[in-house]
């Protein structure tokens, strides 16, 4: 059978607010374990919690950007279940009225473009951290956990989309697409190999072609974007393997193994839970004005997708405009290299390519790098008035990356500069012609293959650095 | 001469104002009290001589040098054990708490710490401040000294019996269904709960998040007014804090009740309710009409009902907030081959037979399937009776009603059956779920020579009133005196 | 009406390790308690609203401005049990 899968994307990012989510405690994961921690986030008796504006205003700006309704009034959730590194035994969280709701974002796979719906985005407090120790290092085979609540109660926003997600592929493009929104907000260092931006898949298959839901499988434990695609696409075959021999899905949360490559099944004995949601009596009900909301309307970034259009709408391919709006260091480069009056294409061509993979190569960022704009639009108008052939101009922003000079210091010391003037080029060919004449007898007679070596020989003599497609046309004229 | 220990604090700030007194010597004469009363009465679980006298000595180097910072300083009072207390032992009378020293003072302590009060120790409670009569703690019940074979109520039962002794002048309780005004009632003292909202919670042990205010057990209504003043007002650290000011409990106070509007709440002042409770009850009331109030009587059907509702909204509250009580951070732990099992057992052996009822109770109202019937439809009876409260104070000023239905029980009278116990607080229930302001006031004595107290409920905010009337009824009232405890007396 | 308590769930969900007589006492318990309290059933509340807090306010936040951690020595001197700057509990034994 034709399986279809159906894919839904949780996501928890960690805001990165100065202070804890309901007390005064640093968020600093650096700190030395349990040194950031208070009567309110450690659950002593007594303590109470008190919401951080900075948080609030934050997840409303991430609603926004995914295209959210703000709900005018919401209301925190106690979710209660026991865990020893959850403080109270209960989480803050949200229920039935989240910050933000109904949102959307586009996502592109090889060029084709779709709706992602997003259900919710709702504020809550994350846990402290477990670590269990023992001979494997594993849950299972722990002797002791020792628990540090630095991390407990630093403001967590989970967004949820719809299962509108229909491959691996673009449950990867999804969660990229996401996360580059939100280190574009500011409110989030995103960084997925630190766990401050986490990705749960719940993937379902059903008969392409039909509308029923299959049973759902939670998927957990990627830290990559590859292996989210990874662990998805072996989701959705052991899942259709299984169908098609007859069996059935267990609704379960399973673990990916980045070295096996497999999802395991992390069944506990609790069984299904029951969270026992009711409204969180310590807190208020948090109300978004309509001026409260616009405020922080005007404090949103022009966001990535918004950037790409402008860009294409100034010429550059679709791809190079995702690229370069993605990336900050990328988009104010091109802003200033488009400033200083090189051509967007251009611009976008040496920075999407060659600076990009010298700033991976050299693993600098391209921010710390010498490069300026003015040296991009430098470097453009020397190619444009051919003082630079392409391979010598890849030679010359080396150069200039490395922190010689500007393209022209630099073109000139490495004596790259093309020859343009066309007396030095027409003697330069018939001297070639005079050392030659055999061979321009055969090419005038007809043995064009022969134009190639002629064009090498002139190369020689001027050092290459003439520009092939004039010597081309010189010795042509020649032929008569 | 009046014994220190039993002056009010309105007699022993202007003793000290004078020179008449120090902070000392009513200190020492509250710990002899307590030293020749406590073996009977157990009002205490941690009584802090030194920290007292320490307290109390700096009281008193301020008051000598004419730097008096405010009404309560240098004046002993005594602390529910459920309030956080930096440095000293606090339990909320549970074993799962035996021995936890807190590393920080709630609002409440921190505020009248600052305005100079003396702290006595940590008096009993009820375990997690639930029940009626004092009787659940861990470390053993206290008893009414108007009569020791009898319950001084609950929850705040080791507060009221240290002020009635004369172990304490004042004493703050917390009020979750009338933790505060029902052991005012039985331990013939003025009892009060504020509005939701006005006094901080931070610091407090929660029991029921929604209910939870903390209140004076005083002998006298300006006494309670004047500790009510120094504990009210907003708290940054209380996301529940009401933002504004407080209202003034001792600004009308002598204003006496005469155009005033009194309305009876007819629910609460008949069925159920102990003859002589209601002899004094209408005894009261005709006093009122004599000085001038009209008499109203309402009906507020819902109220019938409030006991219902309460009895799955605390517990269902309660189940989350004592859920941090699992071994891991503080407190007690019973061992266990895995983290599950170790908290399941410390919980199990940590909490008493009444705490494991709640919070069964409250976890069965809250779990899947039952939401809606049980803790969905208490919250929305609880709008019906704030609505209905809005209605009748727009017809009255304040309402009244008998606090308890019966004058003290004896001990273990009601402990084999939860319900009995449970409608001790049917008539002060509906004012917690309502979050409106209400207080007992002592109206006059049993046959058998125990107290009985008033209830006068106010709306929100309603404070100033409330404490109006509840003077005006104390100025009308026989002085009911205080207990004899043949300890002291010989 | 007749109320059904899976009173060991119950004690699971709530991390309290019960014996089966204990279990039974209670279920009996909750049972009376419950039947009492199921009169909120019988108030019409059609329309109604639930209150989850007595006061109609919104909105109380604190600002995004560090404050002082407690003292590690202090808050680990009343864990049951600590090494090394960590709290301590037995393993959790998720998997198995």
């Amino acid at each position: 059978m034709k399986w279809e899968p159906v894919i839904g994307i949780e996501v928890h990012v960690e805001l990165e607010t100065q202070s804890k989510m309901f007390c005064g405690c640093a968020v600093d994961f650096e700190a030395e374990p349990n040194t950031n921690v208070c009567p309110t986030c450690l659950g002593l008796p007594g303590a109470l919690p008190v919401p951080n504006r900075k948080a609030i205003e934050w997840i409303t700006k991430i609603g926004l950007a995914f295209n959210c309704s703000i709900s005018e009034r919401s209301q925190f959730h106690r979710k209660n279940y026991f865990y020893s590194d959850q403080p109270k035994n209960y989480q803050i969280s949200q229920f039935d009225v989240p910050v933000c709701h109904d949102g959307w974002i586009d996502v592109t796979v090889d060029g084709e473009t779709s709706r992602i719906r997003v259900n919710r985005a709702h504020m809550e407090e994350d846990t402290g951290k477990s670590i269990h120790v023992g001979e494997s290092g594993r849950i299972h085979s722990a002797t002791e956990t020792l628990l540090n609540f630095n991390r407990a109660g630093v403001p967590l926003v989970e967004i949820v989309s719809e299962a509108d997600i229909r491959s691996a592929a673009q449950a990867r493009a999804y969660a990229q697409t996401l996360r580059t929104v939100v280190a574009a907000l500011g409110v989030s260092d995103a960084k997925l190999e630190e766990g401050s931006i986490r990705f749960d898949a719940n993937v379902s298959i059903r008969p392409t072609g039909t509308e029923a839901f299959g049973t759902k499988v939670e998927v957990k434990n990627m830290n990559s974007f590859r292996s989210l695609e990874r662990a998805v696409d072996f989701e959705i075959l052991r899942q259709a393997d299984i169908l098609d021999q007859g069996g059935t899905i267990d609704q379960e949360t399973r673990h990916w193994d980045e070295g096996e490559g497999v999802t395991h099944s992390m069944r506990s004995k609790e069984g299904s839970s029951d969270y026992r949601y009711f409204p969180e009596p310590d807190l208020l009900p948090i109300e978004v004005t309509d001026e409260w909301r616009n405020e922080i309307a005007a404090t949103l970034p022009e966001l990535p997708a918004a950037r790409a259009a402008r860009y294409m709408g100034l010429g550059v391919d679709a791809d190079s405009a995702t690229s370069l709006a993605g990336s900050d260091a990328l988009t104010a480069m091109f802003q200033s290299s488009l400033a200083a009056g090189a051509p967007a294409q251009v611009a976008a061509n040496w920075l999407t390519g060659e600076v990009t993979a010298w700033s991976r190569r050299a693993a600098i960022d391209i921010a710390d790098s010498a490069l300026t704009g003015a040296h991009v639009a430098q470097l453009a108008g020397m190619v444009a008035a051919n003082l630079l052939s392409s391979t010598a101009a890849k030679e010359v922003l080396g150069y200039v990356l490395a922190g010689e000079g500007d393209p022209e210091t630099v073109a000139a010391a490495h004596d790259l500069v093309q020859i343009n003037d066309s007396g030095a080029l027409e003697s330069a060919v018939d001297q070639v012609i005079g050392e030659n004449e055999d061979q321009f007898a055969r090419l005038a007679g007809g043995e064009d293959k022969l134009i190639g070596f002629f064009v090498g020989q002139v190369m020689r003599v001027t050092g290459g650095k003439a520009d092939p497609r004039a010597v081309t046309d010189i010795i042509r004229s020649r032929i008569g | 001469m009046t014994n220190p220990a039993d002056l009010t604090l309105v007699e022993a700030a202007t003793a000290l104002k004078a020179g008449d007194q120090t902070s000392v010597a009513l200190t020492e004469a509250v710990l002899t009290r307590a030293s020749l009363t406590e073996a009977a009465v157990h009002a205490y679980l941690t009584i802090d001589r030194s920290g007292a006298l320490a307290a109390a000595e700096a009281a008193d180097r301020r008051i000598s040098k004419g730097r008096s910072i405010g009404p309560l300083d240098g004046l002993p009072i005594a602390l529910k054990d459920n309030m956080m207390t930096r440095g000293v032992e606090t339990t909320a009378s549970s074993k799962i708490l035996a021995g936890y020293i807190p590393p920080y003072d709630g609002t409440v302590v921190a505020r009248l710490r600052e305005a100079g009060a003396v702290f006595v120790g940590k008096t009993n409670l009820d375990e997690f401040a639930m029940g009626s009569s004092t009787e659940n703690s861990a470390f053993g019940p206290t008893r009414n000294p108007w009569n020791l074979d009898t319950v001084p109520g609950g929850s705040s039962g080791g507060s009221a019996a240290a002020v009635a002794a004369g172990s304490a002048l004042a004493g703050l309780g917390s009020d979750t269904g009338g933790s505060i005004r029902q052991p005012a009632a039985l331990c013939g003292l003025v009892g009060m709960k504020p509005t939701y909202g006005l006094v901080s919670r931070y610091g407090l042990i929660a029991f029921a998040s929604s209910l939870d205010q903390i209140g004076p057990l005083t002998h006298t209504v300006e006494d309670a007014a004047i500790v009510y003043e120094a504990i009210a007002g907003h708290d940054p650290l209380d996301a529940t804090s009401f933002p504004g000011p407080a209202p003034s409990g001792t600004e009308r106070l002598g204003e006496g009740v005469s155009g005033l509007r009194v309305g009876i709440v007819n629910e609460l002042s008949g069925e159920g309710i102990d003859d002589e409770v209601l002899a004094a009850f209408r005894t009261t009331v005709q006093r009122l009409a004599s000085a001038g109030a009209e008499i109203v009587e309402l009906s507020l059907p819902s109220t019938a009902t409030a006991l219902s509702a309460y009895y799955l909204i605390a517990p269902a509250e309660c189940s989350a907030n004592l859920a941090r009580f699992d071994g891991v951070r503080y407190g007690l732990r019973v061992d266990g081959g895995t983290v599950d099992e170790m908290m399941s057992r410390t919980r199990a052996d940590g909490f008493g037979p009444e705490v494991i009822r709640r919070i069964l109770l409250g976890t069965y109202a809250l779990s899947a399937g039952y939401y809606d019937a049980f803790y969905g439809q208490a919250q929305r009876v609880r709008t019906l009776i704030i609505q209905e409260f809005a209605r009748a104070y727009e017809q009255v000023d304040v309402l009244v009603s008998p606090t308890a239905p019966a004058p003290a029980f004896e001990l273990g009278a009601k402990t084999q059956d939860p319900l009995s116990m449970y409608m001790q607080d049917i008539c002060t229930i509906p004012s917690n779920l309502s979050g409106h302001p209400a207080m007992s006031v002592p109206v006059g004595l049993s046959a058998t020579g125990l107290p009985i107290g008033f209830q006068v409920m106010a709306p929100a905010l309603g404070e100033t009133v409330m404490f109006q009337v509840a003077a005006a009824i104390e100025n009308l009232s026989d002085d009911i005196g205080r207990p004899v405890l043949e300890v002291v007396a010989s | 009406m007749p109320i059904e308590i899976d009173i060991a769930h119950v004690a699971r969900l709530a991390r309290i390790e019960l014996s089966e007589r204990q279990l039974a006492d209670y279920r009996a318990q909750l049972g009376v308690i419950l039947d009492h309290a199921a009169r909120v059933q019988e108030l019409p509340t059609e329309g109604v609203a639930p209150t989850s807090h007595p006061l109609d306010m919104v909105n109380a936040f604190r600002e995004d401005i560090v404050r002082p951690s407690l003292d590690r020595d202090e808050v680990l001197s009343q864990a049951p049990d600590a090494t090394d700057g960590f709290f301590r509990v037995p393993p959790s034994l998720d998997n198995e």
